[in-house]
């Protein structure tokens, strides 16, 4: 039997199988795209390291056959930070979710953001907790139904792109599970960027936030995310008023910055270490 | 010039010799965040870890800090981290991570008065239940306590050494009154560093937490050495695959205590005085034990038969040399802690009612006087 193009990137004997996402869940999609641009970039399996931290994406990193760092809820990119100063050889991958990254691990991300530490951060922003059951997080859109939020949501909602961007990233772009292709090339260029690459997955979880928000099953959802999606360079032609409620898409940043291990590695020579 | 291993003799802050003993253990990255009394180490770092090859990073908080110390050593660095006080409430969390997934790390705490933000700039020895149960569930956690900047040299460089062959997170327990104190520090020409232990197996041979019958630490590759690591903080099987099943916890979970409290007593370093004749016994650890030293030496001068032990290794609690104590039978033990008597507990447990133990806590800021110590002596006496 011919086996699965991704089988070998996938660490079946020493991880939960079969996985542990919900049918028609967005996070085993992104994990397929990241190992899609793996498999296009011709990386090597032994020197990239997947970082994740608590809640349904941070599972992710489980399931990668090579090195895996599993941390605490909220951190992941402290940890990365670590790996990937003590070994620059690595190309670094930290998929977190959007509670985790925004709320208990908000400072780590404006921080890593800030230094611009060269890594591949994505957030799978499905709107909510959903391993703890489904509770609002600072993705939620207002008045959307969550189990802490059952009356309707009442909070400003984060724009992750934007945050990252007055942080300092060097390359920050936004998809959904739906633009598999785009993703795909956008987390190559992150990989190729020299500096902290940002992308965020807008996602589909019809277990939870799904249900409560009566939006159908993953492939309804997908749709949702299609429809309410915009490019950015699109958004001029959309009148203002129809953009409210849409997610805009695309590249919004770009650009060239001294990387924080480089910069470290700078001040070596000079001391003469 | 070995820029390393500084061999001399200095006249050197315990936070600054600390340093030193890091950079002499082979440190090659530091994470702290600014926290009085422990800043100096950082600033000392800031600049020599960069001549040696090594990097200095300031975190954004303590979290930030220990979590980049953690990274690093599974990437095969030799990691340390500095702080105090709050500092230390805030690191639990990474403490417990680096139990779970066997980090050589070395945390330095020295002490400050406390709780909550307390006296920053006094001293105390408030953190020594912290930091041995300070994250959740069970593990265990080297921790040496120095009395003087020799020692913070000594004890660091022990420290990485004890961390690397047992993969444990290992602390230097300080307070503020060593780490702020300046004294003749000699650094030798040589000093003896243990490298980790790395899988003599090929990568499809490999189980990453399975252990060798002679030992029960597992190797440990670094990332991006082919060996496919998998680390987690959810409790797992010896290959790494998480697991909720009661065996992979019960063996998991011990192991994880056994290898640190069933080797108490390699792990044990004490320094003793006049015990042989002792009628009275006072115990101590850090900085208390400079007052301690003296009222002993005042006691032998005036006849009495006084004698003195001193832990420096606090964490796994030394539970032997103390019931040697309490076999001799002294009159009383008596012991100063700069708390509400914490240590005291364990002494008590030892002692199990056969010795009276006397408690002299001091909630931090002021040292014991060597006076006060003599005359509870004499009262014991």
């Amino acid at each position: 039997m011919e086996r699965h193009p991704a089988r070998k990137y996938f660490r079946a004997e020493q991880a939960e199988v079969p996985h542990l996402w919900c049918s028609g869940c967005g996070i085993p999609q992104v994990w397929h795209y990241t190992v899609k641009a793996i498999e296009e970039l011709k990386l090597d399996i032994d020197k990239v390291l997947w970082v994740g931290g608590s809640g349904c994406t941070g599972r992710m990193c489980t399931y990668w056959v090579g090195d895996f760092l599993h941390t605490l809820h909220g951190r992941p990119l402290g940890f990365a930070t670590g790996a990937k100063l003590a070994n620059p050889e690595l190309t670094v991958f930290c998929h977190m979710g959007d509670g985790e990254a925004t709320a208990i691990g908000g400072n780590h991300l404006i921080q890593t953001a800030r230094r611009n530490v060269d890594l591949v951060a994505i957030v799978i922003n499905n709107f909510n907790y959903a391993m703890t059951g489904g509770q609002f997080s600072p993705t939620t859109p207002l008045g959307a139904v969550t189990m802490t939020s059952q009356l309707g949501h009442i909070e400003y909602p984060f724009d992750l792109c934007e945050l990252v961007t007055t942080c300092g990233a060097t390359y920050v772009a936004r998809w959904t599970t739906f633009h598999a292709r785009p993703l795909i090339n956008s987390i190559k260029k992150g990989i190729q960027r020299k500096g902290f690459s940002f992308i965020e997955v807008l996602s589909q979880c019809p277990t939870q936030y799904g249900r409560r928000n009566k939006m159908g099953d993953g492939v309804q959802m997908m749709k949702w995310l299609k429809e309410s999606s915009v490019r950015r360079e699109n958004a001029g032609k959309v009148p203002e008023a129809d953009l409210k409620d849409k997610f805009l898409i695309g590249e919004f940043v770009d650009i060239e910055k001294a990387e924080y291990g480089a910069s470290l590695r700078e001040l070596i020579k000079r001391r003469g270490g | 010039m070995n820029r390393r291993i500084l061999s001399g003799t200095y006249l050197f802050q315990g936070d600054e010799a600390c340093a030193e003993g890091a950079l002499a253990a082979g440190c090659t990255l530091f994470a702290g965040y600014p926290i009085t009394p422990a800043t100096e180490i950082s600033e000392r770092l800031s600049w020599r870890l960069f001549e040696v090859g090594g990097i200095f990073v300031q975190g954004a908080d303590e979290l930030d800090s220990l979590t980049i110390v953690i990274g690093a050593a599974c990437a095969g660095g030799k990691a340390m981290t500095a702080t105090s006080g709050n500092g230390i409430c805030l690191m639990q969390e990474c403490i417990g991570y680096a139990a779970i997934t066997e980090t050589p790390c070395v945390i330095v705490d020295v002490q400050r008065a406390g709780p909550g933000t307390g006296i920053a700039t006094s001293t105390m020895q408030g953190d020594v239940y912290q930091v041995r149960y300070g994250s959740n569930a069970d593990y265990a956690i080297i921790a040496l306590a120095p009395e003087s900047p020799q020692e913070m040299f000594d004890l660091t460089v022990e420290a990485f050494n004890l961390s690397e062959i047992y993969r444990v997170p290992t602390f230097i327990l300080a307070d503020e009154i060593v780490g702020h104190m300046r004294e003749r520090v000699v650094i030798p020409e040589e000093v003896k560093v243990v490298e980790r232990k790395k899988p003599k197996v090929p990568p499809q041979e490999f189980v990453p937490y399975g252990v060798e019958s002679d030992t029960d630490v597992p190797p440990m590759p670094a990332f991006g050495e082919g060996y496919r690591m998998p680390v987690s903080g959810l409790t797992h099987t010896e290959t790494g695959a998480p697991s909720t099943d009661y065996e992979v916890q019960k063996k998991m979970v011990t192991r994880l205590w056994n290898k640190v409290e069933k080797r108490v007593e390699q792990l044990t370093k004490i320094e003793s005085a006049y015990l042989e004749d002792a009628e009275v016994v006072v115990l101590a650890y850090g900085s208390v034990a400079r007052s301690v030293k003296s009222a002993i030496l005042e006691a032998r001068r005036q006849g009495i038969k006084a004698g003195y032990l001193r832990l420096i290794t606090l964490w796994p609690f030394p539970d032997r040399v103390i019931k040697d104590v309490v076999m001799k039978r002294p009159k009383a033990i008596i012991f100063p802690e700069m708390n509400m008597g914490k240590m005291i507990r364990e002494v008590e447990r030892v002692a199990g009612g056969k010795t009276e133990v006397i408690a002299f806590p001091k909630p931090g800021v002021e040292l014991h006087k060597p006076g006060e110590i003599y005359d509870l002596i004499r009262r014991a006496i």
